[in-house]
C-alpha cells in the first residue's frame, strides 16, 4: 500500500514537471498555432545554464535559477524572433521543419560547447533530508529526517525527497499563478483572444506580435524552471536531455487537448503518473510504450484530447 | 478635409487583384452604405482601413492620418472602430469579458464602467447574458456583442460589415434601428450590407461596388430610384 503511495507521489512529481513543459506547448500552439519542436532543447539549454552557474563559486542557487530562467526566456523569444515570425503565414509544415531545425541546432551547439559526455547536475536541494512518514501508534506523523530528529530510529513508511517533494509544490505554485495571470490580466485576456482570432484582436487593439513574444517568454521561463527541478531530481545532463522529456510533454499537452492550458496540466500530471506506476507495476522497459498506447486510445475516444474542445461557429 | 478619405486604393491577394483602384470619402456624422454583390471586395476593403489587409497601393487617410503605414492594433485607439463580417466575437470567453477587450485601448476604470453600463442600456439582452460565454448566444445576440463591443472603444467612426447577415426580419429591423441610434449619438458609420435597400434606406450616401470597381455613387435615396441598383440590388 505505502509504496503505491510512493510511486503516486513520485509520478505526480514527474507528471508536475511534464506538466510545466507541456504548457509551454500548449501556449505558443495556442497562440502561434504552431508546433515549436524546440521546446524541449530549451530545457536542456537551461539545465546547462543552471549547472555552470552553479559550478562556479559565487553563484547561490537562486541565482542559478533566476540566471537559467532569464537564459531560456531570452533564447526562446530570439528563436521566435529570428526563425519563427518571419515564417508567420507560410505553411505549417515549413515551420515545423526550421522547429526540428532549431532543435538540432541547440543540440549541436550544446554538443560543440559542452561535449556528448554526461555530467553530474547538483541538486538544488542537495543534502536537504527527506520528508519521512511514520506511525507512532496510531497517528501518522510527517517530519524531515533532521539528524536529531526523535523518531531517527524508527522506520519510516513513506520516503519523500527534497526534490519530489519540491517539484510538486512549485510547479503548483507556479501553474496557479499562470491561471490567475490568462484569466485576470489584460496581457492574459490578450492571449486567450489572440488564440481564438488574431485579426478580431487586432482589431481590439491587441499587439499580437507582442502577444506571441510574451507567450515564448512565458513558455521559455517555465522550461528553465522545469529544468532545474528535473535535472535535480535526474541529476543527469547530456545535450540530448531535453528530447524525451520534451516529446513526453508535447504528448501530455495532446492528451490533456492541445491549446488547452488546464489540459497541460491534467495531461502532464496523469502522464507522469501512468509512467511511474507502469514502471512499477508492468515493466520499466515497456513503461513509454504504455504511455503512447494511452495516447492513442484517449486520442481514438476523444480525438480533442481530454479537455480539447471544438469551438461551434456561427454563421 | 473628409474625415475618411480612401485614394486609388489597389488591394491584391497574391495574384488576385480585388480592389482595383477605387477612391471614396466619409464624412462626419454621416451614414455611408457600400453594397455590392458577392465577391465585390466590400470586405476587403474595411479590412484594409483597419489594416487587416495590406495595401498595394493608394492611401487611406483618417483625420488626416495615414493608415496605409499604421499597424492594425494601432487604429482601433485613434477611434476607428470594426465589426467585421461574421461578427468574430471571442466564443469562449464571456459576454463581459468580449466587451472588456473592446476597451482594451482605454485606460480609465472608471469611464469604461460608464460605457459599459451605456452598452448594457442599448443591448438589455448582453446584460442579462454578462457571465454567459459568447459562443453559446443565438446569431442575433452575437452581432448585438459585436457592437457593443466595437462600441466600447468609444469610436468617432464605426465600419460595419453585413451586421444583418443570418438575421430574422425582426431582428434585422432592430440591428438597423440600433445603427441609426448610434448614428445619432455621433458616431460616423460606414456600413456594408446585402440588404441594399435597408441599408439605403438609412443612409445619407451610397457607393455600388462591382468586382473591385466603384460603379455607382451618390445620395442613397437617389440611388434607390436609378433603375440599375433597382434590378441588380433591390430586386425589383
Ligand atoms: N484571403 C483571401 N485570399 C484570396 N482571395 C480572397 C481572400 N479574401 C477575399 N478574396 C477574394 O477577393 C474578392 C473580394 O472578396 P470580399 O470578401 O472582399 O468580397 P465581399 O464583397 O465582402 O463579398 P461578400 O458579400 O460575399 O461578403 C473575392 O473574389 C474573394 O474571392
Ligand atoms: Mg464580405
Amino acid at each position: 500500500m505505502m509504496s503505491f503511495v510512493s510511486y503516486l507521489v513520485n509520478g505526480l512529481s514527474l507528471g508536475s514537471i511534464y506538466a510545466l513543459i507541456a504548457l509551454g506547448y500548449t501556449m505558443v500552439y495556442g497562440i502561434a498555432k504552431m508546433l515549436n519542436f524546440a521546446h524541449g532543447d530549451i530545457i536542456m539549454v537551461g539545465g546547462y545554464a543552471a549547472l555552470i552557474t552553479m559550478a562556479t563559486t559565487w553563484c547561490p542557487v537562486w541565482l542559478a535559477i533566476v540566471i537559467a530562467v532569464v537564459v531560456c526566456t531570452v533564447l526562446g523569444v530570439v528563436i521566435e524572433k529570428v526563425a519563427y515570425k518571419p515564417l508567420r503565414g507560410a505553411p505549417p509544415l515549413a515551420v515545423l521543419i526550421t522547429a526540428i531545425g532549431v532543435s538540432y541546432l541547440l543540440q549541436n551547439v550544446a554538443l560543440l560547447t559542452q561535449t556528448a559526455n554526461p555530467k553530474t547536475f547538483t541538486s538544488i536541494a542537495a543534502g536537504a533530508p527527506p520528508f519521512l512518514l511514520v506511525f507512532e501508534g496510531k497517528a501518522p506523523l510527517f517530519f524531515t529526517a533532521a539528524a536529531d530528529s526523535p523518531y531517527g530510529d524508527l522506520k519510516p513508511v513513506l520516503t519523500i525527497s527534497m526534490e519530489t517533494f519540491l517539484a510538486i509544490v512549485v510547479s503548483i505554485v507556479i501553474m496557479v499563478l499562470l491561471t490567475l495571470f490568462i484569466n485576470k490580466t489584460k496581457a492574459g485576456k490578450a492571449m486567450l483572444a489572440c488564440s481564438e482570432d488574431k485579426g478580431a484582436a487586432q482589431l481590439m487593439g491587441i499587439n499580437v506580435n507582442g502577444t506571441i513574444t510574451l507567450t515564448f517568454a512565458i513558455g521559455s521561463a517555465l522550461a528553465a524552471v522545469a529544468a532545474v527541478l528535473m535535472c535535480s531530481t535526474y541529476p543527469q545532463i547530456t545535450p540530448y536531455t531535453g528530447s524525451m522529456p520534451g516529446i513526453k510533454a508535447f504528448v501530455a499537452a495532446v492528451f490533456g487537448g492541445i491549446g488547452s492550458i488546464p489540459g497541460a496540466m491534467i495531461g502532464g500530471v496523469l502522464l507522469g503518473v501512468i509512467e511511474q506506476l507502469s514502471k512499477a507495476y508492468i515493466s520499466s522497459q515497456l513503461s513509454d510504450a504504455i504511455v503512447f498506447l494511452v495516447l492513442i486510445i484517449v486520442l481514438v475516444v476523444r480525438p480533442t484530447g481530454i479537455l480539447g474542445r471544438k469551438i461551434n461557429e456561427k454563421v | 478635409m473628409s474625415m475618411l478619405e480612401i485614394q486609388d486604393l489597389e488591394v491584391y491577394y497574391g495574384a488576385i487583384n480585388a480592389i482595383k483602384g477605387i477612391s471614396f470619402n466619409v464624412e462626419q456624422g454621416e451614414i455611408i452604405a457600400l453594397i455590392g454583390a458577392n465577391g465585390a471586395g466590400k470586405t476587403t476593403i474595411l479590412h484594409t482601413i483597419t489594416g487587416l489587409v495590406a495595401a498595394k497601393h493608394g492611401s487611406i487617410r483618417f483625420n488626416d492620418k495615414e493608415l496605409t503605414k499604421t499597424p492594425a492594433h494601432k487604429i482601433v485607439s485613434m477611434g476607428m472602430a470594426h465589426v467585421p463580417e461574421g461578427r468574430r466575437v471571442f466564443a469562449q470567453l464571456s459576454v463581459y469579458e468580449n466587451l472588456m477587450l473592446g476597451a482594451y485601448t482605454r485606460k480609465d476604470k472608471a469611464e469604461i464602467n460608464e460605457s459599459i453600463e451605456r452598452v448594457y442600456e442599448r443591448f438589455p439582452r448582453l446584460k442579462e447574458r454578462r457571465s454567459q460565454s459568447a459562443g453559446t448566444l443565438s446569431g442575433g445576440e452575437q452581432q448585438m456583442l459585436a457592437m457593443g463591443r466595437a462600441l466600447m472603444s468609444k469610436p468617432s467612426i464605426i465600419l460595419m460589415d453585413e451586421p444583418s447577415m443570418g438575421l430574422s426580419p425582426l431582428y434585422v429591423s432592430e440591428i438597423f434601428d440600433i445603427i441609426q441610434e448610434i448614428n445619432k449619438s455621433g458616431t460616423t458609420v460606414l456600413l456594408v450590407e446585402q440588404n441594399a435597400k435597408k441599408a439605403l434606406s438609412i443612409a445619407n450616401r451610397a457607393y455600388v461596388l462591382e468586382t473591385g470597381n466603384i460603379a455607382l455613387s451618390g445620395d442613397a435615396h437617389e440611388l434607390m430610384d436609378n433603375e440599375q441598383v433597382k434590378k441588380a440590388y433591390l430586386g425589383e
